[in-house]
C-alpha cells in the first residue's frame, strides 16, 4: 500500500515506516518564529536550560508590528534581539525585512521534502515548495528549541486535482476561497492537502503559495504542491544547499479527493465574519467600503501588485475610499519600485506601507472604526481581527481590491479586466 | 471526576473572538488574558465565570490564528475542561500544552444548556447529565502525560530533572 506525501515525509523523518493517526516524535529540520519569540524565550528560560539545542535551525522574523508601535512592542522586539545574540541564532531578520512566511522562503529555508514547524498558523504556507510545514503553538516552539523535537500526529490526507485554466479576472484566491466556502473552515482539519493535477504546470509559485496559505482557513495541518521545474527555477537563486524532493506514492490512500476545473471559477469575496462565509462576487457588488488592503502574506508578492497596478495605471482610486499597500517583503517591494508597480499605486492616490503584516491581525497599521468596512487581500476576517469588533472585513484578490478601490464601491473584476 | 457549569457556544469558535489579536504582544501576564477571555463573542464570559465551569461548544473550536494565549486565556479564567465534537489542530494542541482538557464528543452537546451542571468521569470516558450518560475516547496516552503533568513546560522541567539525577 502507497504513502502520501506527509505519511513519506514523517517517516523519514523517524526513520520507521509511519502511518496517518500515528503520533511519531519528529526532529524538524528548521524552525520559524516572529515577534512571538520574545513569549517563546521566557518559556524557554522557565524549564531552566541556559542554551538552546540547535541555534542554527532556528529562524526568526520580525513582521507581525513593524516597526514597533508602542512602547510594549519595542520592548518585546528588544527581548527577541538580545536573546538571538545571547543564543548565537544567525538567522535573525529584523523589521527590515517582511512577513515572516515569505521572507523565509526568499531566502531559501524552506527547502522541498523537509518538516519544518512554525510557531504561526500559516506556516502551511511553504508547502507551495513541496515542504511539510505546519504551523504550533508557543509552548511547543520553546518545547522544540530546548529539545530539538516534538509530538506530531501523522495527518490524514486530501487530494485536490485541479484542471484547466483561469479566465481573466480570476486567480489563485478565487478557488481557495471557492474551495474554502465549499467544505467550510474544518473541511480539512488536520489533514495534508495536496494539490495534483494538469493545471498545477501553470500556476506560478507566487499562486502556489496564496493556495498553501489558505489551507490554513479549511483548517489543515499543511499543504502540498509536488516540486516540478518551477519550484527549482525559484529555489536556484535562493540556496545552495541540496535537497531530496519528496512525492506521494500513485497507490496512496486519500481521506477525499475533490476535484476542480479552473475555468469554471468564479471571483469570489467571503463576507464577514468567518471565511468559510464565501458567495460569488455578484452578491456584494455595490456594496460600500472604507478601507482597500493589498498585501500579505496571502497576496502581497509582485504578481499580487502588479495586477493592481495593470488596474490603476493612470488613474485615482475613489475619494471615498483609503487604499493600504503591504507588500509582502523587501525583496518584494524593491523589485515592484524597480519596475514601477509602486510609482502607479503611489501615483493612483495609494499609501505605501513598509513590508510586514500591517492590519492583518489588528495590531498595527491601519486599524478600523466602529461601522467602517475593509475590503482585503489577507487571509482572515473574523469579528475584531482588524482591531475593531464593531468594524467589517471582506476577503479578495488582488484583482476585486484594485478594480473596487477604483470605483469606490465592491466590483467584479471582470467588468474591468 | 469533574463537575462544573456549563458555558454553551456555537461553531467555528476562532481564536479572535476568544483572545483579540490587539492584545497579543501586550497582555502578557495569564490572569489579565483571563480578564479578556471571550472578550468578542460573549463579554459576559469573562465576568461571570467560576472557576471548574466547562465549555461545551460546537465543531471546531478554535480556529484561526495559532495564538496560544487563546487556551491560556480559558485554563486561567478556570476553564476546567471543553468539550466540543472537533478542535482546530492548533488550538488542540496548545491546549495539551498548557494543561487544559479537552473531550472530544459530539453526541452530548445537544442535550447541555448554558447553566447545566454536568459530570465529566475521566476514568470511565463519560460525560453525564441528569442520567443520561455519554461517552468518549480518552486522548493518546503519550499526549495524557503532558496534560496529568500540567503541561508541556512543566513535563520537560519533569523530564530534565529525571536526567540529571
Amino acid at each position: 500500500m502507497g504513502k502520501t506525501f506527509a505519511e513519506k515525509i514523517l517517516s523519514k523523518n523517524v526513520d520507521r515506516d509511519v502511518r496517518a493517526d500515528e503520533i511519531v516524535i519528529a526532529s524538524p529540520d528548521m524552525v520559524m518564529s516572529h515577534d512571538n519569540a520574545s513569549a517563546i524565550s521566557k518559556s524557554f528560560k522557565s524549564i531552566g536550560l541556559k542554551k538552546v539545542k540547535n541555534p542554527d535551525k532556528i529562524v526568526i522574523i520580525l513582521d507581525h508590528c513593524v516597526p514597533a508601535a508602542s512602547e510594549e512592542y519595542a520592548v518585546n522586539h528588544k527581548t527577541i534581539r538580545e536573546f538571538v545574540k545571547e543564543q548565537g541564532i544567525k538567522n535573525f531578520f529584523d523589521i527590515n525585512a517582511g512577513v515572516c512566511h515569505q521572507v523565509f522562503m526568499e531566502k531559501g529555508f524552506a527547502l522541498p521534502g523537509t518538516l519544518i514547524l512554525g510557531s504561526d498558523s500559516h506556516t502551511n504556507s511553504y508547502g507551495a515548495l513541496g515542504t511539510l510545514s505546519a504551523g504550533i503553538g508557543r509552548t511547543e516552539m520553546a518545547a522544540i528549541w530546548a529539545t530539538d523535537e516534538l509530538w506530531l500526529l501523522v495527518p490524514k490526507s486530501m487530494r485536490i486535482e485541479l484542471t484547466g485554466k483561469f479566465l481573466p479576472g480570476v486567480s489563485a484566491k478565487d478557488l481557495a476561497l471557492h474551495i474554502i466556502g465549499e467544505i467550510g473552515a474544518d473541511g480539512a482539519l488536520y489533514k495534508s492537502v495536496e494539490f495534483a493535477g494538469d493545471a498545477l504546470k501553470k500556476i506560478s509559485i507566487s499562486e502556489r503559495i496564496t493556495l498553501s496559505n489558505l489551507t490554513a482557513e479549511m483548517g489543515a495541518k499543511n499543504a502540498y504542491f509536488p516540486p516540478d521545474d518551477k519550484t527549482r527555477e525559484w529555489l536556484v537563486m535562493r540556496t545552495d544547499k541540496e535537497y531530496t524532493e519528496v512525492f506521494p506514492d500513485k497507490d496512496a490512500i486519500y481521506d477525499q479527493i475533490l476535484k476542480y476545473d479552473l475555468s469554471k471559477i468564479e471571483p469570489k469575496i467571503a463576507f464577514p465574519h468567518t471565511v468559510d462565509n464565501v458567495k460569488p462576487i455578484s452578491f456584494a457588488s455595490g456594496l460600500e467600503f472604507h478601507q482597500a488592503l493589498l498585501g500579505t502574506c496571502t497576496n502581497g508578492r509582485l504578481d499580487d501588485l502588479q495586477i493592481a497596478a495593470k488596474v490603476l495605471k493612470g488613474k485615482k482610486i475613489s475619494p471615498k475610499i483609503r487604499l493600504l499597500v503591504f507588500p509582502a517583503s523587501m525583496e518584494v517591494f524593491r523589485e515592484a519600485l524597480e519596475d514601477g508597480t509602486i510609482k502607479i499605486l503611489a501615483d493612483a492616490g495609494a499609501v505605501i506601507m513598509n513590508p510586514g503584516c500591517g492590519p492583518c491581525l489588528g495590531a498595527h497599521e491601519g486599524a478600523l472604526a466602529p461601522g467602517e468596512v475593509c475590503l482585503s487581500t489577507s487571509n482572515r476576517n473574523f469579528k475584531g481581527r482588524m482591531g475593531c469588533k464593531d468594524a467589517s472585513v471582506y476577503l479578495a484578490s488582488p484583482a476585486t481590491v484594485a478594480v473596487s478601490s477604483l470605483r469606490g464601491l465592491i466590483t467584479d473584476p471582470r467588468e474591468v479586466l | 471526576m469533574i463537575t462544573g457549569k456549563v458555558w454553551k457556544y456555537g461553531e467555528n469558535v476562532n481564536t479572535d473572538v476568544i483572545f483579540p489579536g490587539k492584545y497579543t504582544y501586550t497582555i502578557t501576564d495569564k490572569n489579565e488574558m483571563a480578564k479578556h477571555a471571550m472578550e468578542d463573542l460573549d463579554p459576559s464570559f469573562a465576568k461571570e465565570v467560576q472557576k471548574g465551569d466547562i465549555i461545551v461548544a460546537g465543531k471546531n473550536f478554535g480556529c484561526g490564528s495559532s495564538r496560544e494565549q487563546a487556551a491560556t486565556c480559558l485554563k486561567y479564567a478556570g476553564v476546567a475542561a471543553i468539550v466540543a465534537p472537533s478542535f482546530s489542530r492548533i488550538f488542540f494542541r496548545n491546549a495539551i500544552n498548557e494543561g487544559l482538557l479537552l473531550i472530544i464528543n459530539g453526541d452530548s452537546i445537544d442535550h447541555i444548556q448554558k447553566g447545566d451542571t454536568i459530570d465529566i468521569d475521566l476514568a470511565k470516558g463519560e460525560i453525564k447529565k441528569s442520567g443520561k450518560s455519554f461517552k468518549f475516547f480518552p486522548l493518546p496516552e503519550s499526549v495524557r502525560g503532558i496534560i496529568e503533568d500540567g503541561g508541556l513546560i512543566p513535563h520537560l522541567k519533569k523530564k530534565f530533572a529525571t536526567e540529571k539525577k
